[in-house]
């Protein structure tokens, strides 16, 4: 197979790791951006979540949002926030795309978490005395855990495949190795490109897969 | 300085009405072609799924490295899958149908199977007590009984793929991708909103029919809810 070597002389050359448009940077930026935008997105999904789930209101909401999500192209939503004044703002489309598509998952997971928690066990904290904010914090919140954590687990992956798709309108990370490939009609640049970013996505996947197993026993999912 | 016509295109307004008169055709043939590559690979990655789920059922040690294969293949993001598969397709609809048979693949083999499993153990004992064999056991009453999870999984995986459509405009066979792709270049607003928004159209209006067909196909499933 000559494309199997090409691609690997590519990957072998050192010039092409390092400099602005070298692997390494790419990596980083695709890094940040995802840790940043996963933060940002738990911190806005997670408190309403759990508060929704606590009250039991907006379950709704919650539910649908992830299939009105999948219904979304990412592609679209990019280009079209790239045109509008958001787009002068550097990474901005990029960030803010990242988000919206991080933070359904994270809210329905969540949610469906809270409200899964046995109410004969919430009516027994009730029972016990507990206020509304201890039942939350020392009851339901522990409880439904794993599932809250598969969530931000979905989002995670979600966030590596929407910032590689973001290099098609212009975004930073590894996904500009293979627009650049195509853009230079180089196979073995955009197949190099994209073995970097499905080893990235299934590094992801596979740290929280170690991170889940190495968890305590009562935060681990039951999948 | 020429007066240039004052209308909505020259003004690049988001929403305009003459682009969709000006420019029907081209809408219509990327509406065409997105809805062909989608169907086309949902109907294929059926194919393959059903099978697969089967196999898997029946026997229980192929289930783990068959789930683990489909996640695997989930993980991978779509620009990259696109990209990993251009060596074997070329720049062709072929490449965008692959890919997107090969992430519908996952949805539909994860529901058909959970759909499979979770039919109860009495009511296969039940067919095979009244002498089914385990063709017509599978046929009539396991994947009857899996179809509500299957259609599920169907719907999913159809959404998904309408909107996975438009990562295929980095290889020209993106439907209503390849119009974004090129207003984003020339920053025509009216293109890229409209393409959008037809697109979103499209993935409701699947999920919307497919409801339907689930609704038709198991009357039973309305009975026990009413």
């Amino acid at each position: 197979m000559s494309t199997l070597t090409a691609t690997w002389d590519w990957l072998a050359d050192p010039a092409h790791w390092s400099g602005d448009n070298g692997v390494w940077h790419r990596l980083l930026q695709h890094l940040l951006l995802t840790v940043v935008c996963l933060v940002l997105s738990c911190l806005l999904a997670l408190p309403v979540a759990l508060v929704l789930g606590h009250l039991g209101r907006g379950g709704a909401l919650a539910v649908n949002i992830s299939n009105a999500g999948r219904a979304v192209p990412t592609f679209a939503v990019l280009v079209l926030l790239l045109l509008t004044p958001v787009g002068n703002w550097g990474e901005g489309p990029t960030v803010v795309a990242l988000v919206l598509f991080a933070v359904p998952p994270l809210l329905t997971n969540a949610y469906v978490g809270m409200r899964g928690v046995d109410r004969g066990v919430v009516q027994a904290a009730r029972g016990m005395g507990m206020t509304g904010r201890q039942l939350m914090f020392h009851v339901e919140l522990p409880l439904s855990l794993p599932l809250l954590m598969n969530g931000v687990r979905i989002a995670a992956v979600q966030l590596v495949a929407t910032a590689t798709i973001a290099a098609l309108a212009g975004g930073g990370g590894l996904g500009r190795i293979i627009t650049a490939g195509f853009n230079l009609a180089s196979t073995p640049q955009v197949v190099a490109g994209a073995l970097l970013v499905a080893v990235f996505a299934l590094l992801v996947e596979g740290g929280f897969e170690i991170a889940e197993r190495l968890g305590p026993a009562w935060a681990r999912g039951g999948r | 300085m020429t007066a240039a016509p004052d209308d909505c295109l020259a003004r690049n307004e988001w929403i305009c009405g003459a682009y969709l008169s000006s420019r029907r055709g081209i809408l219509l043939d990327a509406v065409v072609q997105h809805l062909q590559l989608t169907s086309l690979a949902v109907l294929i990655g059926l194919a393959v799924a059903v099978p697969l789920a089967v196999l898997a059922r029946r026997w229980g040690w192929a289930a783990g490295p068959v789930l683990a294969l489909t996640t695997i293949l989930y993980t991978i993001p779509s620009l990259a899958m696109f990209s990993l598969l251009l060596p074997l397709y070329g720049l062709s609809a072929t490449l965008v149908v692959a890919g997107l048979v090969l992430y519908s693949l996952t949805l539909l083999v994860r529901n058909l199977l959970a759909g499979l499993r979770a039919v109860p153990e009495e009511t296969r004992q039940a067919a095979r007590g009244l002498g089914y064999g385990p063709i017509r056991l599978l046929l009539t009453v396991e994947l009857p009984l899996a179809l509500p999870a299957a259609m599920a999984g169907l719907r999913i995986a159809t959404v998904s793929a309408v909107s996975l459509v438009t990562v295929g405009a980095i290889v020209g066979y993106g439907g209503l991708g390849n119009l974004v792709y090129a207003g984003m270049n020339t920053y025509f607003k009216a293109q890229v909103l409209t393409a959008s928004v037809l697109c979103v159209l499209i993935a409701i209006a699947a999920d919307l029919l497919l409801l339907g067909v689930q609704r038709l196909i198991t009357p039973w499933t309305r009975a026990a809810r009413a």
